[in-house]
């Protein structure tokens, strides 16, 4: 029964860091625009500027 | 014959014969915008969509933007700058679509120095990086307007950032309490099962320690919110309803933590971090409203942002804000006079439909005042100011008081019932004591948090805010945009229903024509047409939608056109000259007639033939509304407009109705202020600036608006035009919400009255109330939920009805 106690930290640190992605991805912006990502992916790269100088905000 | 063709890029039809690499165009504009998007290879944007394109206006003054250069300006507008990059944000309320899309993220094929572009779809921004040694931000708002997409910038819209990151906040909250909520649940799940001995040594003492670090977050940082609104309750000296629930909530906690601090018992912490967790998502809930729309905006927002000013023959580009009084300023065609101010050169042609309603142009001399509001038509103006932009007529109605103060919104009659219910509850509580400490003193305090644990008024907030949360999304599914659900309950108690008229119950979509005069023949009234499709002007345009596409096709073209602005078009074909315009353009021997409404003369080969009288068309599905409303509102109307469809209107609204013309903006004010004072609920429908006063002073204040691009002034909701006949609907759906949500409290009252009887017995346990808590929360939720879908079907069978 012992070993209860490891798996009760595990699990809660499994827990934290899906907490954690979840605070991560709201101060991101992941839910700020649910479409448009959506519509971007589907057009063609027809340069690849975007690709190389994507710029960090 | 030939056939006809839409125009490749917006849709429209051509008339004249525009071609490039074989696709038909309705203007030059839009070829322009064509080829340049062809030169760069971005013709992908037409295989999107059928016609993408946002008609080209042709418009396109080279000076328009010229405040862009102006550093103070810049440094403004934009986010981030450094010496080789700019990021910067525009609102573009004309993305409608995936080719907009692609259009807009690819703007650094057109342009080297953008170094990248992205477009927010439900915000209708775009976020934009470039590079300003290589392409100024005016060339970069030129470029975004030359392809159809012309930016609203306001310096005073970037309170948007600020609501995102309280959302965000909010966000997180619930995301912790969740997380804590589910995890405490988790752990306690062992000693409901045990019935609260677990054997296993220490532990339960471990479950204890781990639940309570869990609490901690949820108690001083999911909840922050409720404390604080409650603490200002207190401070205003009201009770709302978070009093009650902070103290149940603090109470909880407490003893639970006493509880585990001293082995006695582990608590209730699932229960009171799961009402946070429950009463967080209702909030937030409802409080999601409508990001793209702003209910807020001030006459700021209305005005150009930089004028040209001339002193000593020398034109400059400022900032509006640093416009002073004697300065000389320049107004261009279509731009809006910023101050109130004297004209000093040119032919001014002033609309000022937007300051007082009134549809025709009116015409100014030199040395006559012009208020700021209006809109020039014509050649550019010379003025000069005698007011500052924010002492101006217009603009002083916003020196109004109650443009400075948040709008008394009525108390929300759910903290009455708080009110009762603290009382009800601290006298159950205190009886059950005095009860107590003679039979068994030692369960007095037991019992006393007991019952102040288990009547938390959490599931009367629930129901509250679940159901108006449902209702103001069910409201806007049929396109009336509520700024906060609030407003549903103010909207029930209105008495009165006050209507703007131009713009309100007339739309500015379809205007009635009426043509008097000598009949024309199918040859001139396609001549009419094809002159008419020349201009941008408002009545040529509603000229040549009402025209009927003759069958045979226009077969003659113009040799010579010229526009006087304010006046008229002269058109010349190969073998007839047209002159359309107003009545001293298209020399008319006319009979001193006296014209109300706006009426366009047309004269062929010097020949008088007759005007057509444009006026006003009312809503369709006006006279129905007004039938309904008027069974049980008093019904007024205030136009700034003349009295020339007083007539009319009286027809439509009946005797019941008070109309009143030539109203100035202040007068809109007072007159709702006057029928306030005498103990009136007011709705206020109106659509331009001059409402802006009477829409903040009103209950309610709906703003009218064809487009949801469009600007409205500050307002509690905005309807679409097409919306304006269900009113009478949406009226009384808010009347049923108070319903909706009583059954709410009732349910919610009957939860009370087990989990309080099991309290005062000292029968309560943390897994009852584990099992109680949720349950009442969720049939809480549906309730609120079903009641909102059940009402909207109901108003459904009686809309199709009548």
């Amino acid at each position: 029964m012992s070993s209860l106690f490891i798996i009760l930290g595990v699990s809660i640190i499994i827990s934290i860091s899906f907490l954690l992605a979840f605070i991560w991805s709201v101060t991101n912006g992941q839910y700020d625009d649910h479409y448009t990502p959506s519509v971007r992916i589907l057009f063609e790269d027809d340069d690849n500027k975007l690709n190389n100088e994507q710029i960090s905000k | 014959m030939k056939e006809k063709y839409n125009c490749y890029h917006c849709g429209d039809l051509c008339i004249d014969n525009i071609i490039a690499d074989g696709n038909h165009f309705c203007c030059n504009g839009c070829k322009h915008v064509y080829l340049l998007l062809s030169e760069n290879g971005l013709c992908n944007y037409y295989q999107l969509n059928n016609t993408p394109g946002i008609k080209a206006k042709g418009k396109f003054t080279g000076e328009r933007f010229a405040y862009l250069d102006d550093e103070s300006v810049i440094s403004k507008i934009v986010l981030f700058k450094s010496s080789n990059h700019i990021n910067v944000t525009f609102s573009l309320p004309q993305i409608h679509c995936v080719s907009c899309i692609y259009l807009l993220e690819k703007l650094h094929l057109i342009e080297s120095g953008i170094i990248q572009s992205r477009v927010d779809f439900q915000q209708k921004s775009i976020f934009i990086s470039f590079n300003p040694q290589l392409i100024s931000l005016r060339k970069v708002v030129e470029l975004l307007s030359f392809i159809g997409y012309e930016p609203s910038i306001s310096m005073l819209e970037n309170s948007g950032a600020a609501d995102k990151s309280t959302n965000k906040k909010q966000l997180i909250q619930i995301g912790v309490a969740g997380f804590c909520f589910s995890n405490i649940m988790m752990l306690s799940f062992p000693e409901y099962f045990s019935k609260g001995f677990i054997e296993q040594p220490g532990l339960q003492q471990t479950f204890s320690w781990i639940i309570f670090v869990l609490s901690i977050p949820v108690f001083l940082y999911s909840a922050s919110s409720i404390f604080s609104n409650a603490i200002n309750g207190l401070t205003q000296k009201k009770i709302n309803i978070d009093v009650p629930i902070s103290l149940a909530i603090f109470i909880t906690f407490s003893r639970s933590y006493f509880e585990i601090f001293t082995h006695t018992g582990s608590g209730y912490l699932d229960s009171g971090t799961g009402i946070i967790f429950f009463m967080l998502i209702g909030r937030w809930f409802q409080n999601k409203s409508y990001d793209v729309l702003s209910f807020d905006r001030k006459y700021q927002s209305y005005f150009p942002l930089g004028i040209t000013i001339k002193n000593n023959g020398i034109e400059e580009n400022i900032p509006i804000s640093k416009l002073a009084i004697d300065d000389f300023i320049l107004v261009r065609n279509n731009d809006l006079i910023p101050a109130d101010s004297i004209l000093m050169e040119g032919v001014a042609n002033i609309d000022y439909s937007f300051v007082n309603g009134e549809n025709t142009l009116q015409k100014k001399n030199i040395g006559d005042l012009l208020y700021a509001g209006g809109k020039q038509f014509g050649t550019s103006i010379l003025l000069k100011t005698i007011k500052v932009p924010s002492q101006s007529y217009i603009t002083e109605l916003w020196n109004n008081s109650i443009f400075n103060k948040n709008k008394e919104t009525s108390e929300s009659f759910i903290h009455p019932w708080s009110k009762y219910f603290t009382v009800v509850l601290l006298s159950i509580a205190f009886l059950a004591t005095i009860y107590w400490q003679f039979t068994d003193s030692s369960k007095v305090l037991l019992v006393l948090t007991s019952v102040l644990i288990i009547a938390c008024p959490c599931s009367l907030l629930l129901s509250a805010t679940f159901t108006f949360g449902n209702m103001m999304r069910v409201i806007g599914k049929h396109h009336l945009f509520l700024k906060n659900a609030t407003v549903i309950e103010s909207l029930a108690k209105i008495t009165h229903v006050v209507f703007d008229k131009t713009g309100t119950i007339t739309t500015q979509e379809k205007s009635d024509i009426k043509y008097n005069g000598i009949p024309l023949s199918e040859i001139e009234n396609d001549l009419i047409k094809l002159t008419a499709s020349n201009s941008s002007h408002v009545l040529s345009r509603s000229l040549y939608h009402y025209l009927p596409l003759s069958p045979n096709n226009i077969s003659t073209s113009i040799v010579e056109y010229s526009e006087e602005a304010g006046k008229g078009i002269l058109a010349k074909t190969s073998d007839s000259v047209l002159r359309i315009g107003n009545s001293e353009f298209a020399v008319a021997d006319l009979l001193n007639h006296a014209f109300k409404s706006a009426a366009v003369h047309v004269e062929i080969n010097n020949n008088y033939k007759g005007y057509f009288d444009i006026s006003h068309h009312y809503r369709d599905g006006l006279n129905k509304m007004v039938a309904q409303l008027n069974k049980k509102y008093v019904l007024h109307i205030l136009s700034g407009d003349n009295d020339a469809e007083k007539q009319a209107l009286e027809n439509i609204f009946g005797n019941n109705t008070t109309i009143k013309f030539f109203v100035s903006p202040q007068g809109k004010l007072d007159y709702v202020k006057t029928l306030q004072q005498n103990g009136a609920n007011v709705l206020m429908i109106g659509d331009g600036l001059n409402d802006a006063g009477a829409l903040m002073q009103a209950s309610v204040g709906i703003a009218v608006s064809e487009n949801r691009a469009n600007f409205s002034p500050a307002s509690d909701a905005i309807i679409d035009g097409h919306a304006l006949k269900m009113l009478p609907l949406f009226l009384k759906y808010a009347r049923m919400g108070k319903v909706n949500i009583s059954i709410g409290f009732a349910v919610s009252i009957i939860y009370n009255i087990i989990g309080i009887s099991l309290a005062i017995q000292g029968k309560i346990l943390p897994v009852i109330a584990a099992i109680l808590m949720p349950i009442s929360s969720i049939t809480i939720v549906l309730i609120a939920f079903l009641t909102s879908i059940w009402s909207e079907k109901l108003l459904k069978i009686s809309f199709s009805k009548s």
